[in-house]
C-alpha cells in the first residue's frame, strides 16, 4: 500500500512538472530550464511505474527485461536522432516523434482490446470500451498523418490531391463514426476492430495529403494535440493522472496554439483544413504572364545600395534555412552595422515551415533578440525603410494576398515590403513560393533581383560591402 | 441513459480532473511570444510522449508467453521512448541557442 502512495505522489509530482515546465517554455528567459523540469518529471513517471507499478488484481509483473530494452533502444535512437538533425529539419523531426508517441498510443489500445475480450462487462456503458476505440482512432490517425507530414517537409512525399479528396475524407470520417458506435452498441468484434484501424490510419494520410505549403505547420500543431488526446485516453484507461494531466495539458495548449497560428494567417482551423491550399494553388492567383520581365541586380550594387542606407530590414524565409546561410547573414548585418546602418530582422508569424522557426534560426547565429521585430511591429516601419531585403521568402511578402481576391491567400497578413523605397530578392530562380504561388512582386519597378544560393550571394555580398 | 450517467457518476473525479487540466492548458499557453512557438510546440511534443508509462503498464502486466502482446508492446515502449528521449533532446537543443548572448556596449 505505502508504494501505491509513493507511485500516486510521484505521478502528482511529473504532472505538476508538465504544468510549471509548459508554464516555464512560454517565457525565453526560462524556457530551457522548463524543459528540462519537464524531463525531470518525466523521469520520475517512468521510474516509479517501472519501480512501484502493482497490477490490481495483485497478479505478478513481468517482462521487466524487455522493458528495460525498449526503454534503452528508445533513447538511444532517439538521443542520435534529436542530436544529429539539422536546425532546417526541426519541423519534420517534431513531426516525426509526435508520430512515435500516436503510434505508441494506438499500439496500448490495441493490447487492451485484446485482453479487453476476455472481461465480462457488467454495465451495458462500457467506456473502458469507448476510450480504447477512441484511443485508437485519434493515435493511429496521428501517427499516419504526422509520418506524411514528416515526408512531405522532407520532400519525399508530393502534395496530392486526389479526386474526390474531401469527399472521401468526409466518408471515412462517418465510417470510423460508425465502427466506434457498432462496436460500442452492438458485439465487440475483433474484424470491426482492425477495419476501423485501417480506416484510421487511410483517413489520417488523406487528412494531411492534400494541405500543403504554409499551412503544414497548423498541420503538425493540431496533430499535437492530437496525439495528447490519445495520452490522456491512455490515462483514463489506467486512472493514470501523469498520462492524463500530460495529455490534457497538450490537447488543449497544442489546440490554442494550433488556432493562435491560423489567426497569424486570417484564416479559419475550417479554412486550413478543407481549403486544401495545394488545389486552390493551381488555378486560383493571377498567372504570370510571360512578357513581364524582371530586372536583375548586381553584387557589387546591391552592396552599394546597403552600405549608403540608412535602414535595412532583412526578411528571412524558408530559402535562408534550406540554404544555411543564417551565419553570413548575420556577418552581412555586422558590417553593416558598422557602417552605421540600421538593420532589423522582419519575421513573418509563419515564415519558414513553423512559427518561431526563423527566430531559431537566426539565434542559432546569435543575432539579438532585439533585433527581431515581428510583423506588427515591422510594418509601419517598412514605408521609411530605404532597402528590404528578401532572403528565400516569398508567400509572406506576396502583394496578392491584399489585393488579388482570387488568389488562394488573399486576406492572409504580409510584410510590406512593397512600401519599402527598394527590395532586393536573393532568390535561386524564377520558381513559384511553396504555397505555388505567382509573386508579383518581382515585377515591381522597385524591385531588383538577386539570383543565386542565399549563402553564397551574401558571402559575396559581405565581401563587397567590406570594401565598399 | 441511466448506465451514462452512472459511468459518469463513477468517474466524477476523472471528469473534474479533466475540465481543470484543460482550463490550465488553455491558461499557460496564452500570451507566448511567437519567438517560442517552435520550441513551445517541440516541449508539447515530449510531454506527451508520457503515454509510454500506458506502454510499460501494459508490458507489464502481459503474461510472458503472449507473444503478439509482448512484440507491439514492445514496440510501442520504444517508440513511446522515442517520442519522450527525442522530444526533449529536440527541444533543449533549440533552446540552447536562445541563451542570453553578452549585449555589445
Amino acid at each position: 500500500m505505502i508504494s501505491l502512495n509513493i507511485l500516486e505522489i510521484s505521478y502528482l509530482i511529473a504532472s505538476l512538472t508538465f504544468v510549471v515546465g509548459l508554464k516555464m517554455l512560454s517565457h525565453p528567459d526560462t524556457a530551457r530550464k522548463g524543459n528540462l523540469i519537464a524531463a525531470a518529471g518525466m523521469l520520475i513517471a517512468i521510474l516509479a511505474t517501472l519501480v512501484l507499478y502493482q497490477s490490481y488484481d495483485a497478479n505478478k509483473l513481468f517482462n521487466y527485461g524487455l522493458i528495460f530494452f525498449g526503454l534503452l533502444v528508445g533513447s538511444i535512437i532517439g538521443t542520435i536522432m534529436a542530436q544529429k538533425v539539422k536546425m532546417t529539419a526541426m519541423p519534420q523531426m517534431v513531426s516525426f516523434f509526435n508520430g512515435m508517441g500516436g503510434a505508441c498510443a494506438a499500439l496500448i489500445a490495441i493490447i487492451e482490446f485484446q485482453n479487453h475480450q476476455h472481461v465480462t462487462v457488467t454495465s451495458a456503458f462500457d467506456g473502458a470500451l469507448l476510450v480504447m476505440l477512441l484511443g485508437l482512432v485519434i493515435g493511429s490517425v496521428s501517427f499516419a498523418g504526422s509520418m506524411i507530414a514528416y515526408g512531405k517537409l522532407e520532400g519525399k512525399i508530393k502534395d496530392k490531391v486526389l479526386p474526390f479528396n474531401q469527399a472521401v475524407n468526409m466518408i471515412l470520417l462517418f465510417g470510423m463514426i460508425a465502427l466506434i458506435l457498432i462496436q460500442f452498441f452492438g458485439e465487440i468484434n475483433p474484424m470491426l476492430f482492425y477495419v476501423l484501424l485501417g480506416v484510421a490510419l487511410i483517413y489520417g494520410i488523406l487528412f494531411v495529403m492534400p494541405i500543403g505549403g504554409a499551412d503544414m505547420p497548423v498541420v503538425i500543431s493540431l496533430l499535437n494535440s492530437f496525439t495528447g488526446i490519445a495520452a490522456a485516453l491512455g490515462g483514463f484507461l489506467y486512472s493514470n493522472k501523469a498520462m492524463l494531466t500530460g495529455g490534457i495539458l497538450v490537447g488543449s495548449a497544442g489546440t490554442i496554439l494550433t488556432i493562435l497560428m491560423c489567426k497569424a494567417m486570417n484564416r479559419s482551423l475550417t479554412n486550413v483544413l478543407l481549403g486544401a491550399f495545394g488545389a486552390a494553388g493551381a488555378a486560383g492567383g493571377k498567372s504570370a504572364s510571360g512578357d513581364q520581365t524582371v530586372r536583375e541586380i548586381s553584387i557589387n550594387d546591391t552592396a552599394v545600395l546597403l552600405s549608403y542606407s540608412q535602414k535595412v530590414v532583412i526578411v528571412p524565409g524558408y530559402g535562408l534555412a534550406v540554404a544555411q546561410a543564417q551565419h553570413i547573414c548575420h556577418e552581412l548585418e555586422q558590417l553593416l552595422e558598422e557602417k552605421g546602418v540600421e538593420v532589423n530582422y522582419a519575421i513573418h508569424p509563419v515564415a519558414g515551415r513553423m512559427p518561431g522557426h526563423m527566430n531559431v534560426l537566426l539565434a542559432e547565429a546569435d543575432v539579438p533578440y532585439e533585433r527581431l521585430q515581428e510583423m506588427e511591429e515591422i510594418n509601419p516601419k517598412l514605408a521609411s525603410t530605404d532597402v528590404v531585403v528578401v532572403i528565400g521568402a516569398n508567400d509572406v511578402v506576396n502583394p496578392a494576398a491584399k489585393n488579388d481576391p482570387s488568389s488562394p491567400i488573399f486576406g492572409m497578413p504580409i510584410l510590406e515590403v512593397d512600401q519599402a523605397k527598394n527590395v532586393i530578392i536573393l532568390k535561386r530562380g524564377m520558381s513559384a513560393g511553396y504555397a505555388g504561388i505567382e509573386n508579383e512582386l518581382f515585377f515591381y519597378p522597385k524591385t531588383r533581383m538577386l539570383f543565386g544560393d542565399a549563402k553564397d550571394s551574401l558571402q559575396k555580398l559581405a565581401t563587397e560591402v567590406k570594401e565598399v | 441513459m441511466e448506465q451514462l450517467l452512472n459511468y459518469i457518476g463513477q468517474n466524477m473525479e476523472m471528469i473534474y480532473f479533466l475540465i481543470l487540466a484543460i482550463l490550465l492548458g488553455v491558461e499557460v499557453i496564452s500570451n507566448v511570444p511567437a519567438i517560442l512557438h517552435t520550441p513551445l510546440m517541440s516541449g508539447a511534443n515530449a510531454i506527451h510522449g508520457v503515454v509510454v508509462v500506458g506502454a510499460i503498464i501494459v508490458m507489464l502486466q502481459a503474461s510472458p508467453d503472449n507473444y503478439a502482446a509482448l512484440s507491439i508492446g514492445f514496440l510501442a515502449v520504444v517508440m513511446g521512448t522515442l517520442n519522450v528521449v527525442g522530444g526533449f533532446v529536440v527541444t533543449d537543443r533549440m533552446l540552447e541557442m536562445f541563451k542570453k548572448k553578452p549585449k555589445k556596449q
